[in-house]
Parts: C-alpha cells; structure tokens; sequence
C-alpha cells in the first residue's frame, strides 16, 4: 500500500525526486562504511596480498626460505619444457573435460527423472544426495579399496584377465578411477541445482506440448533445455572450474601415482613447493595455471551463450 | 508430499524402479564401509561385499583410539560453528551495506572486487598464505577460522546482494523514520529478514568447513589442531593393511554430518536449492 503511494507521489511529483535521491546519496550513513571495512582489510590481506606475493615470487628463485635472487621470466621459460609440467597440465584437462562432461549429463538426466511422475521421490531425492555431504578424502579412501581390491576380485571371480589387476596401479587406466570418485561425489550437488532450475519451468508449457503431441525426449530438447540452458551454462564453468583444480580426489586414491601418471597441477604445485624447494618455480606455475583457468572460463561463456542465441 | 510441483497423471513405474536401481550406485559403497567395519580382518575376503558373521565392533574402539577420534572430532567442529556463525553475521553485513550502496562506485567496485576472486584459483595462493599465516601465528584453528570467514565472502556477497535486492527498502525507511539507526536497522529489520539465505550460506559453509582437507593440510602446524579429514590423512599410512580399523575410522568420520543430514535432510536440500535460484 505504502509502496504505491509512495511510488505514484514520485511520479506525480518528477521535480522532488532528483532532490531526494541527491539528498540520500550525499550522506551514506558512516555506518556502511564500518561495515564494510574490516572485511576489506582482512580479504586483501588474506587474499589479495598473498596472490600478489606469489606473482613477485614466480620471478625468483626462492626455494621459500631464506635469501633469493631475481631471475626475470626463467622460471616461466623453464615450465615450458618440463616435462613433469606438461604432462600436469594434460592429464588436468583430460581429467577436468571428461568429469565436467559426465557431471552435468548425468546429473541433468537424474534431475529430469526425479522431477517427473516417479514413486519416492523425496527418498530418492534425498539419497541421490548424500554424496555432497561426504569428504571426498575419505569417501576417496572407500573408492581405492574398491577400485584396488573389490572390483579385481570381483573380475577373478568372474575369470576376467583385464581387471583382475587394479586399474589403479595401470598407468593408462588410473585415471578414470579417478574420473569416477569425482563424478559420484559431485553429480549429487549438481542433481539439486537442475532440479532448481527445472522448478522454474512453467507446467503450461508441457501440458500444451503433449496436447500437440510431443513425446518426452521431444519435449526435453524443445522445452526442458532451452529453458534451463542459463543453469547448464553456469554448472559447466563453475564444474570446470571446480575439477581443474582437483587435489583431495587424487590424493586419496593415487597420491599421483603410479610414477606421475595421475599428478594434477594443483598436487604438482603443493609437492613442488611444499616438499619440493621450488617455491618460486611452482609459483610461476601458479600464475600460468590462473591465467589459464581464468580464459578457460571466459571461453566457456562465450562459446555457451553463442550457442544459446543461435538456438 | 510435494503434490503441488508434481506433474498430474499416472506413475512411471518403469522409471521408479531404474531410478531405485541406480541410487544402489550411491549407496552399495556406503554399504561396503558399514560392513567392512563390522568385520574382524580373516573375515575379509574376495570383494567385501559379503555380510559380517559374526559382527564385531572392536574395530571402532580401536579407530577411536589410534585416531584420537574426540580431540579431531572437536576441532573439526569448532572449526565448522565458528566459520559458519562468523560468516553469517559478517557476511549479510558486508552484503547489505554494498546492496544498498550499489550506486556509488566505491561499493560497487568492492563487490567486483570480491566476486572476481571466484576466478582465482586456489595455488596461486596456496603456497604463500601458508607463509603468512604462520608469520601472522595464524597457524592454528582461529586461523582456519578466518581464511573460512573471509575465502567465503566472494560466493556469499553475491548471493546475499541479489537476495538482500528484493528485500523492500520501505521496510528499513519505515524504522528509520522511527529513529533507527544504520546498525539497528540491519541488525532488528534485515537480518532476520536473511533467514532462508542464512540457512543456504549456513549449510554451505558447514558442509565445506566440515569437509575440507586442503586448508587444515596446509595451514595447521601443530598435530593436535588437525581436523577429521586431516588426520584421516596422518593415519593413512598406519592403517595399510589394516582394513577393518580403517573402515571404522572411515565410518566414524562419516557419521556426524550424515546424521545431521538425515535429521534435516527436507531442510538442507530446500537451502542449497535457493541458493541455487538467487
């Protein structure tokens, strides 16, 4: 009631209003200001100021302690011919690409079936999930001895050559174990976002739809998706964003290994320059790894919303 | 029970019964944890997945013990109410001040500020806020306490900001014609209003602080600080061969968010599906 008023007043009245909103403009109470404050002080200084700090460390020689010296763009020409490098960065993106992937198709698909005319769905809804409660450390712990001891034991039983050994100790195979953690501990937060999103789908739609004579998979694509594509964009960059930066998954099952078959840039950057005395080299790691998250979103954002227009 | 969102017509039978068979994919690892840790170690062979006979529940003692179960179990839950009551009441404040100051530019360019820390990943700092927080004596649980705290305010400014926009200004006009101040106002009219977003921050916060292993990992330095995550991670090692013991330990790690999760499941699903609308 208020409200209204108040708005036609303003409207009636055009002359007031650049007053009043002038008027209230030039005195914010001093209390935002305090409000605001210690939270700007205490973020730059535990954020800001250590990101800046590894940006100067990336150009030195700092093994983290002590003296250190200067050694201009070396480090960064160094990274791009370490192997161990190299091969960080590619297994993280098969890694990352793969599990976002699945992430969102598995998680779209068991948001779209509960959300339709199934039994139980608040039981299921709730059991699908669990995941998102657990450490992914010691549910990590749970799927090593399943991938190393369950499943081969299981194949021996059954007489299959292939995974009687643990895929975990296969250089070309541990990574998809790794895959698997991921995608089970992160599909269930994932399921609760689509089926956010799909609440906000008017029920109209569909009626009219079957009315025409759509099928489900019909309606899906025309209706479901096209609807929720904003949800899909942001699931996909902040799950890629997420896996990226993979540490606690691997260091549960593989510790990296076997050799470095399965080591991540983040776990490369927490050995090298914890344990490794290559503080200022791992840093410069750091940086090329942030430039590299920071244009991999960018990309995913425009390549998503072009799709979404041309749609 | 949710009748009102559920689309009229008749059940897919076909689909409850693959939707049931698929969830085993959740719950068949969490089944392999309880029975492994109900098992004696010559109990324990091919896959696992047999029932335990008879059950044993010494493993658990025993987990208790070798992991110091109550001292990480405390520290994990310090930890997790003291980041997640800090970060409500800071947080909401820090929101409502930029939310209702969006138009002057120093308020504006601070939220930037913030949310452009979403895109920064955690190595860049990693190394180097290990450093600081030891030089600072920071190195302990207050100081966990803290990085939750502040890490925190890049997702949670964004979603209180767009929460505290549809919040009618009338509200706090009406108070302050009463003679309210800045303070009282946020703190008698708006923060109770934050409610549904408190709870949604609240269980986020929880469930990160609760769980999170690479924080603890690098920034307590004492053994006696660690968290639940943490010291599974010290006893790893101890536990190779003994499966049982481990399991046990696994379980008992488990155990209190889940229970927390079963007791307000209806409750946490609705929070983090707000978050996910704002």
């Amino acid at each position: 009631m208020t409200a209204t008023t108040q708005a036609t007043v303003a409207r009636g009245t055009p002359p007031t209003t650049p007053i009043r909103k002038r008027g209230i403009a030039s005195r914010t109470p001093r209390a935002f200001y305090w409000m605001v404050l210690p939270a700007f002080v205490l973020f730059f200084l535990l954020h800001t100021v250590p990101v800046l700090q590894g940006v100067f460390y990336s150009f030195t020689d700092s093994p983290g302690y002590g003296p250190y010296e200067f050694v201009g763009f070396a480090n960064y020409q160094a990274l791009f011919t370490d192997p161990r490098v190299i091969h960080a960065y590619l297994f993280t993106f098969q890694f990352a690409i793969v599990a976002t992937v699945l992430v969102n198709v598995i998680a779209l698909a068991v948001a779209v079936a509960l959300n339709s005319r199934i039994k139980f769905r608040t039981t299921l809804r709730a059991v699908y999930f669990i995941p998102y409660v657990l450490a992914v450390l010691v549910v990590g712990y749970v799927f090593q001895y399943l991938f190393s001891i369950s499943i081969p034991a299981m194949a021996q039983a059954l007489g299959n050559e292939r995974f009687s050994t643990s895929i975990l100790s296969d250089e070309s195979l541990a990574w998809i174990a790794i895959v698997v953690l991921a995608v089970w501990q992160a599909a269930a937060f994932n399921i609760v976002l689509y089926l956010a999103g799909l609440q906000t789908v008017p029920h109209e739609l569909y009626e009219a739809a079957s009315l025409d004579g759509a099928g489900a998979w019909r309606q899906f694509r025309s209706i479901t998706f096209p609807m929720i594509w904003g949800f899909f964009v942001i699931n996909m960059v902040l799950a890629l964003k997420g896996f990226l930066q993979v540490f606690d998954h691997i260091v549960a099952m593989t510790g990296g290994g076997p050799g470095t078959a399965t080591e991540s840039v983040g776990l490369l950057i927490y050995k090298g320059g914890f344990q490794g005395g290559e503080f200022g080299y791992q840093l410069a790691n750091a940086v090329v790894f942030m430039i590299v998250i920071i244009v991999f979103a960018l990309v995913q954002f425009r390549v998503l919303q072009r799709e979404d227009t041309s749609a | 029970m949710s009748a009102e969102t559920q689309t009229p017509g008749r059940t897919n039978w076909w689909l409850t019964g693959l939707m049931i068979f698929l969830s085993l994919s959740i719950l068949v690892p969490l089944y392999l944890v309880v029975v492994t840790a109900l098992k004696t170690p010559d109990q324990l062979t091919g896959a696992g997945f047999d029932l335990p006979s008879p059950v044993t529940f010494g493993n658990f003692g025993e987990a208790w013990r070798l992991t110091d179960f109550p001292r990480s179990a405390l520290n994990s839950a310090l930890i997790t109410v003291g980041a997640v009551t800090l970060t409500l009441l800071t947080n909401s404040m820090v929101a409502y001040a930029i939310a209702r100051n969006m138009h002057k530019k120093l308020f504006k360019g601070l939220f930037y500020y913030f949310i452009a820390a979403l895109f920064v990943p955690f190595p860049i700092l990693m190394l180097t806020v290990a450093k600081l927080t030891a030089q600072l004596n920071l190195d302990n649980q207050v100081g966990l306490v803290l990085l939750y705290v502040v890490f925190g305010l890049s997702f949670n400014v964004f979603v209180f900001v767009a929460y505290i926009h549809s919040i009618p200004r009338e509200l706090e006009e009406a108070a302050i014609v009463d003679g309210a101040n800045t303070w009282t106002v946020f703190w008698k009219v708006i923060f109770p209003l934050l409610r549904p977003m408190n709870a949604t921050v609240g269980i986020i916060t929880c469930v990160w602080a609760w769980n999170d292993f690479m924080l603890p990992l690098i920034i307590l330095s004492d053994p006696r600080a660690a968290t639940l995550p943490l010291q599974q991670y010290v006893f790893q090692s101890q536990f190779s061969t003994n499966f049982t013991v481990a399991f046990a330990s696994y379980l008992l790690a488990m155990v209190p968010l889940l229970l927390v999760y079963v007791l307000a499941q209806r409750w946490v699903i609705s929070g983090v599906t707000r978050g996910a609308i704002k």
